[in-house]
């Protein structure tokens, strides 16, 4: 950990404040110029930051928002209507928060996948790691919420298709379902306590991205050439370097955002969900979000028991197997660290690691697609495929190719090949 | 700027994926139509959404209640207000209890929504054969490609083929999941005259009709544009002097300029 290094304002009273409470020094040592971090870092560094305001983002307008929403099925969807019609920029608020979420898990997923190729979450940096983790769960769990809000078709279904997962659950699993639902189906009681809880997670995200950031100060930044810092030519100051190379990652971002926000605030939601939440019409068929898709898609490939074959004896049913997929698909990655057994960090220097993490893309796009469709056809044998690839992605093709990969050699250090680049 | 190209091919994919997922339903594929809301400077077309209204009005309404929309948002349309208020007046709508407690009626206000045509959905289902008039406030945000899907629906009746069998009641259009719809068809020239003077054949009036729903959809579709560009020019412009900020601040940086000490 780098050394901690006290600011001493010349203004009196903050200088005096400072003494007794070194806030300042605090932002210094962790995004200021007193904050050394590896002089390497490329675009791909930037998504951390974006991901960071992505969340103040959603809490600023989520909270204006509910100054105006009614968490009641009776007039849930007319208090939407009504913030979108008669509140003034209420419309803007909602397709900013709405739209909003979405952008946050592309932030979000860019940040993870970025993990993964640089091997981010290797010693000393797994908690760092694990914590990003804690923080993707819980955002899943805030975005469900937030999207059964509107009470629309796909609010109410999606709703209950989720809930009703927790019942595969042997033993306890019924009794989870109607604590979760608040009664015996999804209904008022369930809209009022999602709703609660939506604005609840997102403080609780907030103490978890703190920590998260914490635990990153500690080991320091990554790098994309994934050596460790040598000397103190490998480092620059975080501010102005980065602070500037973040700004302008938060410009491209953000344009992009307000294209989608002002130009098609609904190409990302589903048109179903403009149709007020009805028990007794089911959908064609219930989509997730878009960010849900390749789970959804683990969830629903797995369609036959663990049992004895040829006998009626079933030790794991379909349903409660596809649940635990789906679960231990992000479950999972808490042990990555331990999984992937090379000593290289960084893709650059693993050649075919290089290749199975495009793969594995490719395997993530396709699961997206699977999710987004009617099971029929082509597409839950695809399904299946893609979960099993998954699975072999992080069981047996990270731990084996620790042992038998040829990696490249490793630059002597930081500051060299980036000096070479430069002349 | 390859970093910048990822990005957007990366969401490209991804609205084509959702997109896709999403087109998934049964029956015939839109006709696409050209729309004066399209497009990032698209704004509606007052005199076409004053002619719709008047479609809505004397055709549409007679089944179809537009639960969202109120007197006052005809002032949108072009309408001046005391236009609206002796408009208002002609429609009635339930009031407070008088003194003994009775139901009363009064004449409609700005603030009213413009009444439904029928008591609630089971007197609907009544005098409709068991099927109910959808609400049509959010109808083209309702359905995939909702402008073009009206517009191919209110115009796309026809005769059935030979081995399409209709129930006794309903229509066939081809552009319905199902092929078969108990909306009889809406539209025909002569049902009724443009108050603007243009022919009322049946495509302008299903041209302007969806307009109009389109609007109720989207009441801040216009003021979205505007304000979009405006925001989008100056994150553009913003995103531009950070660019060039970064390059000039980086530069000793790219030099190999070293700021601790190399111990």
């Amino acid at each position: 950990m780098a050394e901690w290094e006290a600011v001493k304002p010349d203004n009196k009273a903050l200088a005096w404040f400072e003494e007794r409470l070194p806030v300042l020094g605090l932002v210094n040592n962790v995004m200021g110029s007193a904050t050394p971090t590896p002089r390497n870092l490329n675009y791909w560094w930037n998504f951390g930051s974006i991901a960071g305001l992505m969340l103040v983002i959603q809490i600023i307008s989520g909270v204006v928002l509910a100054m105006h929403y009614t968490p009641d099925t009776a007039v849930a969807f007319d208090s939407v209507e009504r913030i979108v019609r008669d509140v003034n920029y209420g419309w803007l608020l909602r397709a900013m928060h709405a739209n909003g979420a979405s952008f946050f898990f592309i932030a979000v997923y860019i940040h993870i996948l970025r993990g993964l190729y640089y091997g981010s979450y290797k010693a000393p940096r797994e908690v760092v790691w694990m914590l990003g983790l804690v923080i993707f769960l819980m955002m899943m769990a805030t975005a469900f919420m937030g999207y059964v809000l509107p009470w629309g078709q796909m609010s109410f279904w999606g709703a209950t298709v989720i809930t009703n997962l927790f019942s595969a659950i042997p033993v306890v699993g019924e009794d989870i379902v109607q604590l979760l639902w608040g009664g015996f189906s999804v209904d008022n009681p369930t809209l009022k306590r999602f709703f609660s809880l939506h604005y609840l997670l997102p403080f609780l995200i907030t103490g978890v991205v703190l920590l998260h950031i914490w635990a990153k100060k500690v080991s320091d930044s990554g790098n994309p050439l994934g050596i460790d810092v040598k000397s103190g030519a490998d480092q620059i100051p975080f501010h102005p370097y980065y602070t500037i190379k973040d700004a302008f990652g938060l410009g491209v971002f953000f344009t992009i955002l307000a294209v989608f926000i002002f130009y098609m605030p609904d190409a990302l939601g589903h048109p179903d969900n403009y149709i007020p939440a009805n028990s007794l019409v089911t959908p064609d068929s219930i989509v997730p979000e878009w960010y849900f898709l390749p789970y959804y898609a683990i969830l629903r490939s797995i369609t036959f028991d663990i049992g004895i074959p040829g006998t009626d004896i079933v030790f794991i049913p379909a349903k409660l197997l596809g649940v635990i997929a789906m679960f231990a698909s992000i479950l999972l990655l808490f042990v990555l660290p331990w999984l992937d057994t090379s000593k290289v960090r960084s893709a650059k220097f693993r050649p075919t690691y290089r290749i199975f993490f495009w793969i594995l893309v490719a395997d993530m796009v396709l699961l997206t697609m699977v999710g987004g469709r009617k099971p029929e056809g082509i597409w839950p044998l695809l399904g299946l495929i893609g979960t099993g690839y998954y699975f072999m992605h992080f069981l047996v093709i990270l731990p084996v190719l620790g042992f038998k990969e040829k990696t490249l050699p490793l630059p002597e250090s930081i500051a060299n090949p980036v000096l070479k680049a430069a002349k | 700027m390859k970093f910048v190209k990822n990005i957007a091919i990366a969401l490209v994919a991804l609205t084509g994926i959702t997109g896709a997922a999403s087109a998934s339903a049964a029956g015939k594929h839109p006709e696409t139509q050209k729309w004066a809301f399209e497009g990032p400077t698209g704004q509606y077309n007052q005199e076409a959404l004053q002619r719709g209204w008047q479609v809505y009005k004397q055709v549409c309404s007679a089944c179809h209640s537009l639960k969202y929309f109120h007197f006052r948002n005809l002032s949108d349309l072009g309408y001046e207000n005391d236009m609206i208020k002796a408009f208002a007046k002609e429609y009635e709508v339930a009031g407070e209890p008088d003194e003994y407690g009775d139901d009363t009626v009064r004449a409609a206000l700005p603030q009213d929504v413009f009444p439904a045509p029928y008591a609630n959905e089971n007197a609907a289902r009544a005098s409709f054969g068991g099927a109910l008039p959808p609400d049509l406030s959010l109808i083209v945000k309702a359905r995939h490609d909702g402008a073009n899907y009206l517009y191919s629906l209110i115009t796309g009746y026809s005769d059935a083929p030979a081995d399409h069998e209709v129930t006794e009641g309903k229509f066939y259009n081809a552009y319905f999941k199902g092929g078969q719809i108990s909306m009889v068809p809406p539209l025909s020239e002569g049902v009724l005259e443009y108050e603007d003077g243009t022919p009322a054949t049946t495509e302008q009036m299903a041209k302007d009709v969806v307009q109009f729903l389109a609007y109720v959809s989207e009441p801040k579709l216009n003021e979205r544009h505007h304000l979009g560009m405006k925001v989008v020019l100056f994150l553009l412009a913003m995103t531009i002097i950070f660019y060039l900020s970064m390059k000039k601040i980086w530069k000793p940086v790219k030099e190999g300029k070293n700021f601790y000490p190399d111990e």
